[in-house]
């Protein structure tokens, strides 16, 4: 199994592209081609990070250690897929347009979100590297990249807000976030009790 | 250009042709007329540059009928043209009810009938930063007033849209408080751009589209244009409206076109013409200053957004 699971994902991160281009160009996409390539490319940013996320609870449910490579490639594809969607944003939508991009950045809540989900992811994705992790060290490189729940927590806010009124999908989205982010804080919870009685056992 | 005339359209549905081979002049008239001593000469022809005036061409008839937003047939764009495909828009009553001479049932025929329909080619704009160019089939509302004969008291119209969940399936989920309701001021009923619209591209006016019979406003946000209307109530209290009613914050009863007022989300400068790339420079009241601006003259139009 471990020997397909790669494949399939570079299958499942990049097969999403020509699919929409293909689309794009057919005319399938719409009257309004940008808005929804917008849509699409964003939303795919928000998976790939969810399932980035998905992977340490599934690591402990199966002790498949293996996936830890996994986890980074997800992560990686989360940060390809949101620089497609800033590009669509940056050059179909507002054709660089800087002052209007700045002030929908600066005034409207849910594009400042989204620019922070996406700013946040940067550092990550530069230190996603095996040398990276060797040079700063398990422990620093781990508490660097909790950023991805602050940075999942604002595309899930992003998602919420760029919906007109019909938010059924953000809210099955922000379900499973809230239930991968829930798995840390009760492992934490955990610990610190486990800690404690280690130290009281002690004394 | 050649308008077929399909014969399943009654006569009275039919566009005046001098008027609608002449709605490319119609266009430019009301362009110009709208953006008076601005930008006048500048209707330009072509693609004109980034940000400036640009000719308004008509939007596709295909992208006008399936990129809707009608939530009675689901949330996405493009479902109200499959949801609504089976919907059967006649027979249809209006019900006139409230301040009015005499309040009763009108059989659709009945309320319009001996009104000649006209041709108009407006602008909408969407409170989400798109817009369209569409032809329009209708009656002036302001016809249509003065043949139900409201009382003086009346101060503003209220307009209800079907309530039948079986009819309309997207209304089996509560994302907005059904019927959906929309309002009016007398004056803006009763303004020369107000239409209640039977058709759209010379045919009938298709389900998507608010079929059979829907609120056309040129100057205000797209959702003020009430679709598959059932309810006229005349009134003396503004009519609670169900944008405004969904979220007040965001939604006001006015709802006016206006580029220097952002919605708190998106930013209403500028927007997208379907089918064009550019974003444009939205103008005040949808480019319709001169026809409507008077109606509000004095007010704070940010706190009556």
């Amino acid at each position: 199994m471990r020997r397909w699971v790669r494949p399939a994902l570079w299958v499942l991160v990049i097969f999403p592209a020509p699919m929409l281009v293909a689309q794009l160009l057919l005319g399938q996409l719409g009257a309004d081609p940008i808005d929804k390539l917008e849509r699409l490319s964003g939303l795919w940013a928000l998976r790939f990070l969810i399932a980035s996320l998905a992977v340490t609870p599934l690591m402990r449910l199966t002790g498949w250690g293996w996936l830890v490579a996994e986890r980074r490639f997800l992560g990686l594809a989360a940060f390809f897929w949101a620089m497609a969607h800033l590009s669509v944003y940056t050059v179909l939508d507002w054709f660089f347009d800087w002052h209007e991009i700045w002030k929908d950045i600066a005034e409207h809540l849910y594009i400042t979100l989204g620019m922070l989900a996406f700013v946040l992811m940067i550092p990550l994705a530069l230190t996603s590297t095996k040398a990276s992790i060797r040079r700063l060290g398990g422990a620093r490189w781990n508490r660097l990249h909790a950023l991805v729940y602050v940075s999942v927590i604002a595309a899930g806010f992003h998602y919420v807000w760029a919906v007109k009124k019909d938010i059924a999908q953000p809210i099955f989205y922000g379900t499973m976030i809230a239930i991968l982010l829930a798995f840390r804080v009760v492992w934490r919870i955990q610990r610190r009790s486990s800690a404690r009685s280690v130290s009281g056992s002690v004394s | 250009m050649l308008i077929r005339k399909p014969d399943d359209i009654p006569s009275s549905e039919i566009t005046p042709e001098g008027l609608y081979q002449n709605r490319r002049a119609f266009i430019g008239t009301a362009g110009a007329l709208a953006l008076g001593g601005l930008a006048a000469p500048s209707i330009a022809r072509g693609l004109a540059r980034h940000g400036e005036v640009q000719e308004d061409k008509i939007t596709p008839e295909n992208d006008a009928t399936s990129y809707n937003n009608f939530y009675e047939f689901g949330t996405d764009k493009e479902d109200p043209k499959e949801q609504a495909k089976d919907f059967q828009p006649k027979p249809w009553t209006v019900n006139v009810e409230g301040l009015v001479k005499t309040p009763r049932a009108y059989a659709f025929d009945d309320l319009l009938s001996k009104l000649p329909v006209q041709d108009r080619v407006y602008r909408m704009r969407c409170v989400e930063a798109w817009s369209m160019v569409i032809p329009w089939q209708g009656v002036p509302l302001k016809d249509v007033i003065a043949r139900l004969e409201p009382l003086p008291s009346a101060k503003f119209v209220e307009f209800t849209t079907l309530y039948d969940p079986k009819r309309m399936p997207g209304q089996r989920r509560a994302v907005l408080p059904w019927p959906y309701k929309e309002g009016l001021r007398m004056d803006e009923a009763t303004n020369a751009l107000t239409l209640l619209a039977t058709g759209m591209y010379g045919k009938a006016l298709p389900n998507q589209n608010g079929a059979p019979l829907r609120l056309v406003t040129p100057w205000k946000y797209g959702f003020k244009g009430i679709k598959s209307i059932v309810k006229i109530r005349f009134t003396d209290r503004m009519p609670n409206t169900t944008w405004n009613d969904a979220n007040s914050s965001e939604y006001g009863f006015y709802a006016n076109v206006n580029p220097t007022v952002d919605h708190p989300r998106w930013s209403q400068a500028k927007e997208r013409r379907i089918g064009e790339f550019l974003r444009r420079n939205t103008l005040m009241f949808n480019g319709y200053a001169d026809q409507v601006a008077s109606m509000y003259a004095g007010m704070d139009l940010r706190k009556f957004y």
